[in-house]
């Protein structure tokens, strides 16, 4: 992270963070660390990542029921894939889950995370509270959920997860109350750099709480925002935990998703082909949606929010 | 920077996605022991229920036996919790960490492993030894067989479905056990007046929805019509006796007889046999295990309140009122790559065994064994055990679970149709049209 500290030292307010700097650093050799540095990295994302995810690729060209020898089958997988009238609604099911979850978590963690950023009473102690659920797995939480959900014995009485719209709600639910602290941590993080002289300027202006929130605040979250949106939107594409507890993929396939639908073809029916080709457009899915983002919202060029201060 | 940031987006993205895949299959593949360690343990993977400790005293009985000692084998039960256990048996017997015994259903359940080698044949094993020939019900040991070979050792009690009643309702409100499908319906309308569920239903779990279709295709069209099925005929899925039973069924649902939330109730956690006990249901089909669900969970109920009938007869239909469908019983099979093939067959031998028959007897189940009529006055519930012995003795046809008597390519697609049928996701017609596209 030390190429990143550089270029923004040559501005004014962030001379504090010399001290730290040096601390951190290896004194007068300032600049990019030894290449071998990266080796850790590279080689845990290697094995845990490039190697499964090609040996997925190679046996989404085979017949494999996960005993003997994977049987190839050129494309039939593929083929199949296509013409799964399930992949189309799964794919649906997917892209909803993904753009509510996104607008639940965001305006719920923006509001929070402004909220704690400030100096109220409590504030410290609420905020710990909050982040409890992040620090529970999210089987815990799901089987936690779907306790509280038991239609005879439950909290809440009724057929929540028997119905479509209740069950897609109730994982949209879990999800965001188990995301949402993490992501009013990083609104925290990213409203406390804030500068004081701009609500200060505001405030002679005659800028009203609401006007500065979104005059000052919610622009001042840019790139806060981009993050954390990237990570909720390639996090639910990936969600698995929670629906396959709370519905199984229910009622009927109406809340089955993409990671469901692999691990169903894996799992259930011991159709590892399948299940490989599934997940290998679900990687090439993932990867195209969030350069996609990354490209739309200018991340990469990361400009500072504080040009022209 | 541009380049940094992007790859670790795409790492995020990758990372996420493959530990998803690969944890889960690792996590799977873990904690058994051995098999080609050539030390002389044995593991033997089990369904971890409430019927685990009988397994669990014949594991204690035969590693203080002096066939262990002989064979020079200890066995160690590893045991899997139920809704996961076939999928982590498979991933298990995939890797080099496979367990030298398994429990299974025996049919389709263990044609995969047979396909690929995995198994042991016992044919002349239980033939050359009197003690496995001469020890279990020969139908039983049938019900577990490929192509004629046997692979499979009789290991827990006898598990028809049979329509469970809570006595204390029934005669709260002057009803008699159903032996006509008008009767049933009679009570259901006479149950909802008063406000209680007629029929507690854990729908989470789509094989507990399949108990009601099999027995309704049995008595509207006779074992025949499944007996197609099963061999692999997915045109069987149009003989009309199967639209008549989804159709039933699903007069059933819209009648509320299964009360409103059963879809997010389940069986495997306990919701549905809870439901029953606390009398919130007055009827519950399902297997003869759940006598011993309740005798371990709910022992009051169980003792003083649990009545049984066979499942109705239906008006025109051709199946027999006496005509059974569950599951035989469970197996042992031994896994071909043992490091101590001997400790493994001796260990099943134990299974034929006078105090094995006795555990299962006090757990309320019912040995498959020879044995077994002489010791049914023993049961903690003799009225019981006899009900279960005959009903599966006399029964004309026993019709093995669907689930584990399709090929287990169809299994997965026909629960999912299933459970849409039970939710009104796809209409009577709808269920029969997609079972029939079954590949």
């Amino acid at each position: 992270m030390s190429s990143t500290v550089t270029p923004v030292t040559k501005e004014g307010p962030v001379t504090k963070d010399g001290p730290r700097r040096n601390g951190s650093g290896t004194g007068v050799r300032a600049g990019r660390p030894h290449t071998a540095w990266i080796l850790p990295g590279v080689l845990f994302f290697a094995f845990f990542a490039v190697v499964p995810m090609v040996l997925a690729f190679c046996l989404s060209f085979t017949q494999w029921n996960g005993l003997g020898d994977p049987v190839p089958v050129g494309l039939a997988n593929w083929r199949k894939l296509i013409d799964d009238p399930r992949l189309t609604q799964s794919l649906t099911v997917t892209v909803l889950l993904t753009v509510v979850s996104w607008a639940f978590q965001t305006v719920v963690s923006l509001l929070l995370g402004v909220w704690a950023a400030g100096r109220q009473r409590n504030r410290a102690i609420l905020s710990a509270i909050f982040f409890v659920p992040f620090l529970l797995s999210s089987t815990a939480i799901a089987l936690l959920f779907y306790a509280l959900l038991d239609p005879n014995f439950g909290l809440i009485q009724g057929d929540t997860l028997g119905t479509t719209s209740g069950a897609f709600l109730a994982i949209v639910f879990v999800g965001g109350w188990q995301f949402i602290p993490f992501h009013t941590l990083l609104y925290q993080g990213g409203a406390r750099q804030i500068p004081d002289v701009l609500y200060q300027a505001a405030a002679i202006d005659g800028a009203g709480r609401y006007r500065q929130f979104f005059s000052i605040t919610l622009p001042q979250l840019r790139n806060t925002a981009t993050m954390s949106s990237v990570l909720m939107i390639v996090g639910s594409l990936t969600y698995f935990e929670t629906v396959l507890i709370l519905t199984q993929g229910g009622p009927g396939t109406d809340t089955a998703i993409l990671p469901y639908l692999m691990y169903e073809a894996g799992f259930r029916s011991y159709d590892f082909g399948y299940a490989s080709a599934v997940a290998t457009f679900l990687v090439v899915a993932a990867t195209a949606l969030s350069l996609l983002l990354v490209r739309l919202t200018g991340f990469g060029a990361m400009r500072s929010t504080r040009e022209g201060m | 920077m541009e380049s940094y940031s992007r790859r670790w987006f795409l790492g995020v993205g990758a990372t996420t996605l493959i530990s998803a895949a690969g944890l889960t299959a690792c996590g799977s593949g873990s904690g058994s022991g051995g098999s080609g360690s050539g030390s002389g343990t044995i593991t033997a993977m089990v369904y971890g229920d409430d019927a685990v400790k009988i397994q669990v005293k014949a594991a204690e009985r035969f590693n203080a036996s002096a066939a262990a000692r002989r064979t020079g084998g200890k066995v160690k039960l590893e045991k899997v919790p139920a809704s996961d256990y076939p999928a982590k048996l498979r991933t298990a017997m995939g890797s080099p960490n496979a367990p030298d015994v398994f429990f299974n259903w025996g049919g389709g359940s263990i044609k995969a492993y047979k396909e690929a080698n995995q198994l042991v044949d016992l044919t002349d094993v239980i033939e050359s030894d009197p003690v496995l020939k001469d020890g279990f019900l020969p139908s039983v040991l049938d019900s577990g067989a490929l192509d004629g070979r046997r692979y499979g050792i009789p290991m827990r009690g006898m598990q028809p479905v049979i329509l469970f009643y809570n006595k204390t309702i029934f005669d709260e409100h002057k009803l008699q056990p159903p032996t006509t499908w008008d009767q049933l319906l009679d009570i259901n309308a006479k149950l909802k007046k008063a406000n209680i569920t007629p029929f507690a239903l854990g729908g989470a779990d789509t094989w507990t929805e399949l108990m009601w279709l099999e027995y309704l295709v049995d008595r509207i069209g006779g074992p025949e019509v499944f007996e197609r099925i099963k061999n692999g005929d997915a045109s069987g899925w149009g003989d009309p006796a199967v639209l008549k039973a989804a159709e039933t069924v699903k007069q059933l649902i819209d009648d509320g007889a299964f009360g409103k939330g059963f879809s997010s109730v389940s069986y495997n956690n306990g919701g549905a046999p809870a439901v029953f006990a606390r009398g919130k249901a007055a009827m519950h089909l399902m297997g003869s295990w759940e006598y011993s669900t309740q005798l371990g969970k709910f022992p009051d109920f169980a003792k003083k309140h649990l009545g049984w009938c066979a499942f109705p007869r239906y008006e025109g239909g051709s199946g027999d009122i006496r005509n059974v469908v569950g599951n035989p019983t469970n197996y042992w099979s031994v896994n071909a790559r043992t490091s101590n093939r001997d400790a493994a067959i001796a260990f099943l031998k134990d299974c034929a065994s006078e105090e094995y028959a006795k555990d299962l007897i006090d757990n309320g189940d019912i040995p498959t064994t020879s044995n077994a009529a002489k010791l049914l006055d023993a049961s903690p519930n003799p009225e019981f055990a006899r009900f279960q012995y005959e009903m599966v003795q006399q029964a004309p046809a026993f019709t093995l679970s669907w689930d584990q008597a399709v090929d287990p390519s169809w299994q997965s697609p026909m629960l999912t149709e299933i459970n849409k049928l039970f939710v009104g996701k796809s209409s009577p017609a709808q269920f029969v049209s997609a079972l029939k596209g079954l590949k």
